[in-house]
């Protein structure tokens, strides 16, 4: 859970997860301009295509998961955990194209599942699977990393921070899975 | 003044990459990129060379769109440039990426690109 500024609300974004977000954050979401004074028409466009990329990237993302789920190749508990972060990933879409909106901008869309054109011929067993997903985690934590520092608007760094946060929870639990080392690393690049 | 010259070529001049290093590198870049196949971002197969902005089928931003409509190609000046900062170098486009900031790092992506990207 991420305390971001005060005043602030907790947008519920699953069973059992919340995405704390500001007061200015929300009032975006919300469609509220008024809050979003002081925010100049090229700053916000800029903001918007930030999120919209990562809403790219996120909608793939929720494709991927599908793929592997019904790939019939992942056994519980892991297709319980391939379900769970498809969840995710849907809470990340849903606020990113809520966020867009409410910036001004329009929401880029899903493709069609066979448009994302996976190689889902290398994928011949749950390792690989697996292996796919984590590449895909790891590679959006790179994004976001690179993302976090453009935004005008630091309410939206911090947002997109809390993502990331995500992702690199997923990736570590992937990695696990397959019986590597869950954090290489002291620092995500 | 040719002492003068050559420290400043010396101080412009690319290191030498490691298409090994370059490969682990690349990892940061498949949220939306691969080397075989259009996502959020271009595919990378072919990239040397390539007009800026010329997957055919891709959605471009404007901004590379005009680039290569100007002419200009992907080579390892230009990619070096770009992946420094994509959004200084083609304000607009959709890469919003803050930059690979070692030039090192640079040097060893765009040595992975060159051989794993070659167009077969």
């Amino acid at each position: 859970m991420t305390e971001v500024m005060q005043p602030s609300f907790r947008l519920f974004s699953g069973r059992r997860s919340f995405l704390t977000l500001s007061a200015t954050a929300i009032a975006m979401l919300a469609g509220n301009e008024a809050l979003a004074a002081g925010e100049t028409r090229a700053a916000a466009t800029s903001d918007a295509d930030i999120l919209n990329t990562a809403l790219g990237a996120e909608l793939e993302a929720i494709a991927a998961y599908q793929v592997g789920a019904e790939s019939g190749l992942l056994q519980k508990p892991v297709l319980d955990l391939a379900v769970q972060f498809q969840g995710h990933h849907k809470a990340h879409a849903d606020l990113l194209a809520k966020t867009v909106k409410a910036l001004g901008g329009k929401p880029v869309e899903a493709k069609k599942a066979t448009d994302y054109r996976f190689p889902v011929e290398r994928l011949k067993n749950q390792a690989d699977v697996l292996r796919f997903a984590a590449g895909l985690e790891k590679g959006a934590v790179s994004a976001y990393l690179g993302a976090v520092p453009l935004f005008a608007n630091r309410d939206l760094s911090k947002a997109a921070a809390s993502i990331l946060g995500d992702e690199a929870m997923h990736w570590a639990v992937l990695r696990q899975a397959l019986g590597e080392n869950p954090v290489p690393d002291a620092f995500v690049s | 003044m040719l002492v003068l010259v050559g420290t400043a070529f010396l101080a412009v001049a690319q290191p030498a990459g490691d298409p090994q290093r370059g490969e682990a590198l690349y990892s940061r870049c498949i949220a939306c990129h691969s080397i075989e196949r259009d996502r959020t971002g271009p595919r990378h197969e072919g990239l040397l060379g390539r007009r800026i902005g010329s997957v055919p089928g891709f959605d471009y931003s404007p901004a590379l769109r005009r680039a290569g409509s100007a002419g200009r190609v992907w080579d390892e000046v230009t990619l070096d440039r770009f992946l420094e900062s994509p959004l200084r170098m083609f304000p607009g486009t959709r890469m919003t990426y803050a930059g690979v900031k070692d030039a090192q790092e640079r040097a060893d992506l765009i040595s992975y690109l060159k051989q794993a990207g070659a167009t077969p």
